[in-house]
């Protein structure tokens, strides 16, 4: 079936899903308070426990870092979306319709770009209000919010497959937090690379996750004088960081399809 | 006459579940089979190797020409599937729902929008068109389940119970919208744990039971292999079993059955009973055999499944239960 196929069907199925946007707005609600919370914990809380070394300022340094962690949870919604279209039976009615087979995965993963969009508007604006500035320009800026939505777009598709195979839409919620938690935090995400030791040191220099996050930390103008840690995937984030979107989407793209094919509902 | 579904030896194993054991069925254009059984029969499974959800193991199907396995796009866009539990989103109006399936029909946008309003209205379902699904009761979405796999005008339809789940009102609705579709020459497959659903809406009957074709014929034939009318009596005092079972068996198509408190006694009758009744109280009245109540009642798919295996239909996961249950005592 023709790629043009997929994506006129998968825009049929993301309009599905962003109408209960609409409908249930109070999910909406908790998607947008809980990064105005992270960035306001972590703002007032621990800016004062957290040392930058006076290289720059931590609500000016932690910004990026909340960005990146919350669209990389944003991909939950696209597992848990999936996992209920399984338990409600509507996956039946999708598998017996003469659409492409990836258009329910496109769909989805695409309207969860627009669940990201506003969160990072959103936290955005609360950053501004904390004092977090952009000092690299506008073409910067949009590169740096681009690469957090491919990067969470690639996740979204981890999560696809995690949610076409888990049971139901709890097993998912806690397997995703079980992943996510520990990637975002052993990373340079809330606090600076120099501070981990060994072979944290090395996970968090490699983990994508922290080549998100000092790749919109320089895009934004937010590093000060921060040193860069010296392996090659800090050196070149941005790069570092499409190299593992491309592996993750060539992985779990044609994963998830086949799993979908095979799919019934419970 | 065209053969517009076909299976032959059809079998899909779930680890030792052994879901299907080479199903065989055909339905001729504009006719109706029934696939009757209990939970944990196949029914489900046929249906959703005949609908492209499920490759099979073993065996090969064809719905309105077009293989299963080598085709499945072509077959989904011949039918219309509308499953044991109503496929629409809870969060959409039943508008939007319809609208939705026409597109992934590739109806069309406009086509598609005609069509869902035409088919809210022909499921009196044009006053809560504009309402969230999940505000609709069972029967309501249902009928939107229904109309959903009509969207495409599709020439085979397949209903995975229908009615199972619904209450007496809303069953007598979906039977009326089903003979209709039937009236209007649609091939359709239809599964049901109901004998008499499968009596009002199809041509002929198919019993499965462990993925297997136990019987088949029209409903008269099938009543005539398992008898018609049942004659069920209590007796106000187990002594008298014997005459009452005396009395019975003159009139019985098949052994009489005794309940194990030997105060319940039930006897399949050829066809209507009334006749046969009259006969049963004179006789028990000559007998002196007292009764607490009698009655004539209808087959159930209980009765078919116990004349044709002589064991009572009971599904898997209860037989299961009730295995671990007795293990553990």
């Amino acid at each position: 079936m023709s790629t043009t196929q997929a994506l006129t069907d998968g825009w049929v199925v993301a309009q599905r899903n962003l109408i209960k946007i609409k409908r249930v707005p109070e999910i909406l609600v908790f998607v947008l308070i809980s990064p105005i919370m992270f960035v306001l914990l972590f703002a007032y809380v621990f800016a004062g426990a957290i040392d930058t070394g006076g290289n720059v300022d931590y609500k000016e340094f932690l910004i990026a870092g909340i960005f990146a962690q919350t669209v990389v949870f944003g991909a939950t919604f696209t597992g848990a979306g999936l996992a209920e279209d399984m338990q409600k039976g509507i996956i039946d009615r999708f598998r017996s319709l003469p659409m492409s087979s990836s258009a329910v995965l496109v769909g989805r993963t695409t309207s969860d770009v627009v669940y990201n969009v506003l969160s990072l508007i959103i936290m955005a604006l609360t950053g501004l209000l904390v004092g977090w500035r952009i000092r690299d320009g506008f073409v910067d800026a949009v590169a740096g919010f681009a690469l957090l939505l491919v990067f969470a777009y690639a996740i979204s598709w981890v999560m696809a497959y995690v949610g076409l195979l888990v049971p139901s839409v709890e097993v998912i919620n806690n397997a995703s937090f079980i992943v996510i938690m520990p990637l975002t935090f052993v990373s340079n995400a809330f606090v600076p690379a120099s501070s981990f030791d060994g072979l944290l040191y090395t996970f968090v220099t490699w983990n994508p996750v922290s080549t998100l996050t000092q790749a919109s930390r320089e895009l934004f103008g937010n590093n000060g004088n921060m040193p860069v840690p010296d392996t090659w995937s800090m050196q070149h984030p941005v790069l570092y960081t499409l190299i593992w979107v491309g592996i993750l989407l060539a992985v779990f793209g044609p994963l998830s399809v086949r799993q979908y094919r095979r799919t019934t509902s419970r | 006459m065209t053969t517009m579904i076909r299976a032959s030896g059809l079998t899909k194993h779930y680890g030792s579940v052994k879901a299907l054991q080479g199903l065989d069925l055909e339905v001729p254009e504009g006719k109706v089979l029934a696939l009757l059984g209990p939970n944990g029969a196949g029914k489900t499974t046929a249906v959703r190797c005949l609908t492209t959800l499920l490759v099979p193991d073993a065996g090969s199907a064809e719905v309105a020409g077009v293989d299963v396995l080598k085709d499945p796009v072509g077959v989904r866009s011949r039918i219309g599937l509308s499953g044991q539990y109503a496929a629409v989103d809870e969060h959409l109006t039943g508008y939007e729902n319809l609208v939705m399936v026409g597109r992934l029909y590739h109806l069309g946008k406009a086509r598609a929008q005609e069509r869902a309003r035409e088919l809210l209205a022909r499921f009196s379902l044009t006053d809560a068109a504009d309402r969230p699904s999940k505000t609709y009761s069972g029967g309501m979405r249902r009928r939107l389940d229904l109309a959903g796999a009509l969207v495409a005008e599709p020439p085979v339809l397949v209903l995975d119970e229908p009615t199972t789940g619904l209450d007496v009102r809303s069953r007598q609705e979906m039977w009326d919208v089903i003979r209709e579709l039937v009236g209007g020459g649609s091939t359709l497959l239809l599964t049901t744990q109901y004998l008499e659903e499968a009596d009002k809406l199809a041509d002929d009957i198919m019993v499965i039971d462990h993925g297997r074709a136990i019987a088949q014929g029209t409903a008269d034939e099938l009543k005539a292999q398992t008898g018609g009318e049942r004659i069920e009596v209590v007796l106000a005092d187990a002594e008298d079993r014997d005459a009452a079972h005396r009395v019975l068996t003159e009139v019985a198509a098949a052994d009489v059955l005794v309940s194990n408190n030997g105060r319940e006694l039930t006897a399949a009758v050829h066809g209507s009973g009334t006749g046969d009744l009259l006969r049963v109280l004179q006789g028990f009245e000559r007998e002196t055999v007292t009764v607490l109540d009698i009655g004539l009642r209808r087959p159930t798919m209980d009765d078919v499944f116990l004349a044709l295996t002589g064991r009572p239909a009971e599904d898997e996961q209860a037989t299961q239960e009730k295995t671990q249950a007795e293990a553990t005592r």
